[in-house]
């Protein structure tokens, strides 16, 4: 690799950084907004014209909090628990393609961190490790209310990781690929998975909303219950790396299930496009609308969540494990069936 | 027992249907009402910036009136600190000297008249007992403060500006 590569590669790795942590700053504000509109509402205003410095103000806020751990805590679990959540949401980012690849001059630069080919099952891995932030941060706390949120948050991810999982092997049916580039290529034009994968991406949005703890799956830190959850003895920044953490993750959920099933950075139309606007120009479009779907996931997450009450436990685990894995195994099946006999 | 009013109805719990158990449908119709929600204009008044509108019997802040010719109305009687029910009324009552008419309509006037805007429950009975129609609970919401003593009001503030200067 040449230097320029490495330094191209190091480059872009800086900016999406950048960009997913200035996404999930500004979800926070576009939550507060979005709960405010749903409920008739002004939200926040008077942190810069219509609130739009309102994230750095509550960032601020966050670092003049007092630190306090707790005497009885396990200090350095206590800490490693945040920041195990938050660099688990940061790497997640790295296999998704934000775009095709531009071609300046003779150079073709990858819009794709690291094109590794088991991609989906990287995106996977990071998920799973990312519970652990949760776990070790709710059992390090030493507080009942912290354990039993990190148990749940636990389970409830466990439970949900099987239908995930699932519900991409019929994906993986129709695409035969692991790796997120070649299923992006795939997509290309309309031939978006979601129109052939209708309950796979139904069984994986549901699964998305628990993975990242949102509502109505977010038991781990349900305020009724159990105080502030896995989180109830956290402050300052700590506290914050937890709840940015959230936000990050959403990011990255949206990212990977507008890649996943929405064709990514492909556009109805985006050949004609490309061929009249030139070979950096046309992948920029692409890049563009892929943070359009990823906006509008997020926005869908924050829909939801202010829309449908929280969960019961039992429901949680209820619809975890006697509908969405049934479901998703006669998703498999019936992909199968499909293929055989009528071809992709 | 047979019901009287007729008005008694005999629920059942009937099985949930195959759209109700699939809980999608029942979240789609929220989600559609939370949407028609998202587009509605918001209800909120801005405050400081914009004020709602008081009621025609609203009860503010209290003002001491002047009569037609810019004089006090008070006497210094104390039938509005008898009458107040949270004791937030003193006044020490003095007597008008020659040279004075203009300032004060009676012979007796109150010099210091304060009100302790913490104790005040606005209830309005102050405004009742007045025989001199001199105090009026028809100014503003009381703006807050940092100290307790900077919530007694004395005459400066509760003494209507002067007619025409």
């Amino acid at each position: 690799m040449e230097l320029a590569d490495i330094l191209i590669k190091f480059g872009l790795i800086v900016v999406i950084f950048l960009i997913s942590l200035v996404v999930a700053m500004y979800s926070t504000y576009a939550e507060r907004k979005v709960a405010a509109f749903f409920q008739d509402r002004v939200g926040p205003n008077r942190a810069g014209p219509w609130g739009i410095l309102q994230p750095l103000a509550d960032g601020g806020k966050m670092f003049m909090k007092e630190e306090i751990i707790p005497n009885r805590a396990s200090g350095l679990l206590f800490i490693v628990g945040p920041s195990l959540a938050i660099m688990t949401a940061c790497i997640g980012s790295a296999v998704i393609p934000w775009g095709q690849p531009l071609h300046i001059g003779s150079k073709v630069v990858d819009l794709q961190v690291t094109d590794i080919n088991v991609g989906v099952l990287y995106i996977f891995g990071v998920v799973s490790l990312g519970v652990y932030g949760i776990m070790i941060g709710g059992w390090a706390s030493n507080n009942k209310y912290s354990l039993l949120g990190a148990i749940r948050a636990a389970s409830q991810n466990i439970s949900y990781e099987i239908s995930m999982g699932l519900a991409i092997i019929a994906l993986l049916m129709v695409n035969g690929t692991l790796s997120l580039k070649e299923i992006a290529e795939q997509q290309h034009g309309w031939h978006w998975n979601v129109i052939y994968q209708p309950l796979g991406f139904l069984i994986f949005i549901v699964c998305a909303f628990a993975e990242t703890n949102r509502s109505p799956f977010d038991l781990p830190e349900c305020e009724t219950e159990l105080i502030g959850g896995y989180h109830t003895e956290y402050s300052s920044m700590k506290l914050g790396f937890y709840l940015f953490a959230e936000y990050i993750n959403m990011f990255v959920s949206s990212a990977v299930m507008a890649t996943l099933y929405f064709g990514g950075y492909n556009y109805p139309g985006m050949d004609w496009v490309t061929a009249h606007v030139g070979p950096v120009i046309g992948p920029l479009i692409g890049t563009v609308v892929l943070f359009a779907k990823i906006f509008l996931f997020i926005f869908f997450f924050m829909w939801v969540r202010w829309t449908i009450p929280r969960f019961r436990y039992d429901q949680l685990m209820n619809l975890g494990w006697r509908t969405l894995i049934p479901l998703a195994i006669a998703n498999i099946v019936l992909t199968g069936i499909i293929m055989t006999f009528f071809g992709k | 027992m047979e019901s009287l009013s007729n008005k008694k109805k005999v629920l059942e719990a009937k099985p949930l249907t195959l759209a109700e158990k699939a809980y999608l449908p029942a979240i789609v119709r929220g989600m559609g009402i939370t949407l028609k929600h998202f587009f509605k204009k918001d209800v909120t008044i801005r405050y400081p910036e914009q004020k709602r509108e008081f009621s025609e019997n609203f009860r503010g802040m209290h003002s001491l009136k002047r009569d037609e010719q810019g004089r006090e109305r008070c006497t210094a009687c104390g039938l509005c600190a008898l009458s107040c029910p949270a004791e937030a009324i003193t006044m020490t009552a003095a007597e008008r000297q020659p040279g004075e008419e203009n300032l004060y309509r009676e012979e007796k006037y109150a010099a210091v008249y304060e009100i302790n805007m913490l104790r005040c429950i606005f209830c309005g009975l102050c405004e009742e007992a007045c025989p001199k129609e001199a105090i009026y609970l028809d100014g503003d919401i009381v703006p807050s403060e940092f100290i307790r003593k900077d919530f007694i009001y004395g005459k400066d503030k509760l003494v209507e500006a002067p007619l025409n200067q």
